[in-house]
């Protein structure tokens, strides 16, 4: 056996300077040879425990043995038998917490990047024709509530199983949290069109503007419109705020509303299209997850000068992916750790001046099992800014749950699901997704799509 | 797509349409809202329904040209489609019933009231609208109104119809025994100094009141916050814990302040709409 090289091969990236200040893709992919080359770095374990850190189990190692040997078509069949959202997974998966966490490579070295193969074999597959196409053959109509990834990956499973499957999603275009919050420079738009495309050749309908528990409600969907089975993939939408003086300001926004104007709603390019987003020349983003590295690097491609993270803890307990937090620095993202904020400063109009902060430190752990920040005490100062971005999590969208009856939630207003199945509270209805678990990651969403689209097929089996 | 079944221009600056969505039209309440897209790359808007037939599977609203795209929508005419309207959103106006409830409506904010003042009245509640417009022409549905109101108020600001002077006038006059007497419960809706003016006119004398607020949406569906009101000190979002709330809690003070927010971008929007307009007619 050759010896296997220590690096993972990078990822060709575009300039920092460059890509700061535009929306297009930040990462290029790898080349055919930079897959084969990093392909032969995989040990092709006898128990492979990347599969086991993987939460739809793909089987690692044999996608990417197909790609060492050149048989992509192999190693994208083997990739979608597991995975509906290749592209995008590959793309927004936080690996190195994952798959790429488990890698034995890791013992000694860098793992096997996983996350980028998977990418170079979705990306291929986006280049040949598409080979799904709609094979119906059940009867039960099944009805799917939300776009997003839970949802576009059980209707997708559905789907292939045979059933006629209708998604119905509030929004005027498909892909929840893949459209309206993870930037393009992240995940191109097109790419999720693609998959989307996918699913309506398969015989996936999509019905935009139909918000259900309002335009209609979930009975009505069994009794009125005549669905045998339900899945509820609504998310965790709503914002949360701080709760601190100054909040109501103008220019202090949810990181929603800000990624929300400016993927879903194309703000960047008003006034061509309508909805405005005011940035301006110093943006701080409250928060060090996923959601917040979006902000601020969005921001940055808005125009603003200084576009800086505010969080509590360190960087230590910082919740993003280790890729995103790295091309924040390369881009010039500022970083204000152990960070607390306390006020929003008015600047004499109603309108933000500075985000009035006081200094922590790291305590014992808490219930998160993260170092608990404690405020040093006269450590009060003022970051100067003209807008403030929260992105200190979401909670699950009531709509649903406020008028369904029977629909059991936790005390968080996420809906109570079986974890193996999705099953809820009530009959024929399935769950998944962060309506489930509050705010997670897309392949956690897409494992529990793909895992209740099962379950149903076994309860709708079981009944005729 | 909804298709438009019938327009009316109620003002030089209003305009009627009533528009094919049954599913909408089947769950319907008064108070809720529709949020409206016109264009690919459009914004979505949020627009009060003003009323709904279910057997007709028809909604009405009335939209007011103030920006871009309320501009563009009152171009469209009978048979043209809505890119997009989701709804209802927002929660149903809730009022306990048997007694006398007074609707206020401002300018096109009267619309939101036919629902409102039909399904109070066919419960048995004394009902009565108050309709302000600065004068005459400017009034809007006084005479679809009337049959579903008990009574209907009219005040114009010069005198040119009815009272002359402000609703907030007539209604204290009202609170104080005069015409149809003093309501248990009053619903302003319309501009938001008017709705503000209301509250201050019933805190003193403790008439419950409810306003409709009209905040800045993106999404309408709880998902950005930007329409979050300051209700008793504490942040509701409009779209999912209103749009109606008690009018003595709201601080009208931050609501006022945060629909200014986009002025500058809504004006800049509006010209650009008009020379491209004015560029055409050339």
């Amino acid at each position: 056996m050759p010896v296997k090289r220590a690096e993972k091969t990078p990822m060709p990236v575009r300039e920092p300077q460059a890509r700061a200040h535009d929306f297009k893709e930040v990462n290029q992919g790898y080349t055919k040879f930079h897959a084969a080359f990093e392909a032969e770095r995989c040990l092709r374990c006898q128990e492979p425990v990347c599969v086991e850190g993987c939460p739809v189990q793909i089987p690692i190692p044999e996608f990417i043995h197909a790609v060492a040997t050149g048989d992509m078509a192999a190693a994208a069949k083997i990739l979608r038998s597991a995975n509906p959202l290749p592209a995008i997974c590959g793309r927004v998966c936080p690996q190195e917490s994952q798959c790429e966490a488990e890698c034995s490579m890791t013992k000694n070295f860098d793992p096997v990047a996983i996350g980028h193969l998977e990418r170079f074999v979705a990306d291929w597959e986006r280049t040949q024709p598409p080979t799904v196409e709609a094979k119906i053959t059940r009867q039960e109509k099944v009805a799917v509530i939300g776009a997003g990834p839970s949802g576009l990956v059980c209707a997708g499973e559905l789907a292939r199983l045979g059933y006629p499957v209708t998604i119905y999603e509030a929004l005027h275009a498909a892909g929840g949290v893949l459209r309206y919050g993870i930037p393009e420079f992240r995940l191109p738009k097109a790419i999720l069109d693609w998959e989307i495309g996918l699913l309506k050749a398969m015989g996936v309908e999509i019905i935009c503007n139909v918000i259900i528990g309002k335009t209609l409600t979930l009975d009505e969907l069994f009794n009125k419109m005549g669905y045998a089975a339900v899945f509820i993939g609504t998310g965790a939408g709503l914002p949360q705020f701080l709760g601190i003086p100054g909040e109501n300001l103008n220019g202090v926004m949810s990181a929603n509303e800000f990624l929300t104007r400016i993927n879903l709603m194309r703000g960047y390019e008003f006034p061509e299209a309508d909805t405005p987003v005011r940035v301006g020349r110093r943006v701080a983003v409250i928060g060090a997850g996923n959601t917040a590295m979006d902000a601020v690097r969005t921001s940055l491609r808005m125009g603003a000068e200084e576009a800086m993270i505010v969080y509590r803890r360190s960087d230590k307990e910082m919740s993003a992916r280790v890729e995103e937090y790295h091309h924040a620095i390369e881009e010039g993202v500022k970083f204000h750790w152990l960070t607390n904020p306390l006020e929003v400063i008015d600047d004499g109009s109603g309108w933000v001046s500075g985000l009035k902060c006081q200094q922590m430190k790291l305590g014992e752990r808490d219930a998160s099992g993260r170092a608990r920040p404690i405020p040093i005490p006269g450590s009060e100062f003022v970051i100067p800014a003209e807008n403030v971005v929260l992105a200190i999590g979401t909670t699950p969208n009531p709509l649903l749950t406020r008028t369904t009856s029977g629909l059991l939630t936790n005390k968080k207003g996420c809906l109570v699901a079986d974890e193996k199945t999705g099953l809820t509270s009530k009959s024929l209805v399935f769950a998944g997704g962060d309506a489930v678990t509050g705010a997670a990651t897309v392949i956690l969403a897409a494992g529990a799509g793909k895992r209740a689209a099962q379950a149903m097929h076994e309860a709708l089996a079981a009944r005729s | 797509m909804p298709r438009i079944i019938e327009t009316r221009r109620l003002t030089p600056v209003t305009k009627f349409f009533r528009i094919d969505a049954p599913l909408i039209a089947a769950s319907a309440q008064p108070g809720q809202f529709v949020m409206l897209r016109v264009r690919e790359g459009g914004e979505r808007i949020p627009i009060t329904i003003a009323d709904y037939d279910r057997e007709a599977g028809t909604i009405t609203i009335v939209v007011q040209e103030v920006g871009a795209t309320t501009t563009r929508v009152c171009a469209l005419e009978a048979g043209d489609e809505i890119l997009d309207v989701a709804g209802p959103l927002g929660g149903k106006i809730e009022i306990p019933p048997g007694g006398h409830v007074c609707g206020v409506g401002g300018g096109f904010g009267s619309a939101a009231l036919l629902c409102l003042m039909r399904e109070f009245t066919a419960r048995g509640d004394k009902t009565t609208a108050i309709l302000g417009a600065r004068n005459k022409d400017l009034l809007i549905l006084a005479d679809e109104l009337r049959p579903v109101c008990t009574n209907v108020e009219i005040c114009t600001d010069d005198g040119s119809a009815g009272f002359k002077g402000f609703v907030t006038q007539r209604l204290a006059q009202m609170i104080a025994g005069d015409g149809p007497g003093r309501p248990d419960h009053v619903v302003a809706i319309g501009p938001m100094a008017m709705m503000r003016a209301v509250a201050e006119t019933t805190r003193g004398p403790g008439v419950k009141t409810l306003v409709s607020m009209d905040p800045l949406m993106v999404d309408g569906t709880g998902m950005c916050g930007g329409c979050r009101v300051n209700v008793g000190g504490k942040a509701q979002f409009a779209c999912v814990d209103g749009p109606c709330f008690d009018a003595h809690q709201v601080d009208f003070d931050v609501a006022m302040r945060r629909n200014k927010a986009y002025v500058k971008e809504e004006k800049q929007a509006l010209d650009r709409l008009t020379c491209m307009a004015n560029r055409e007619a050339r």
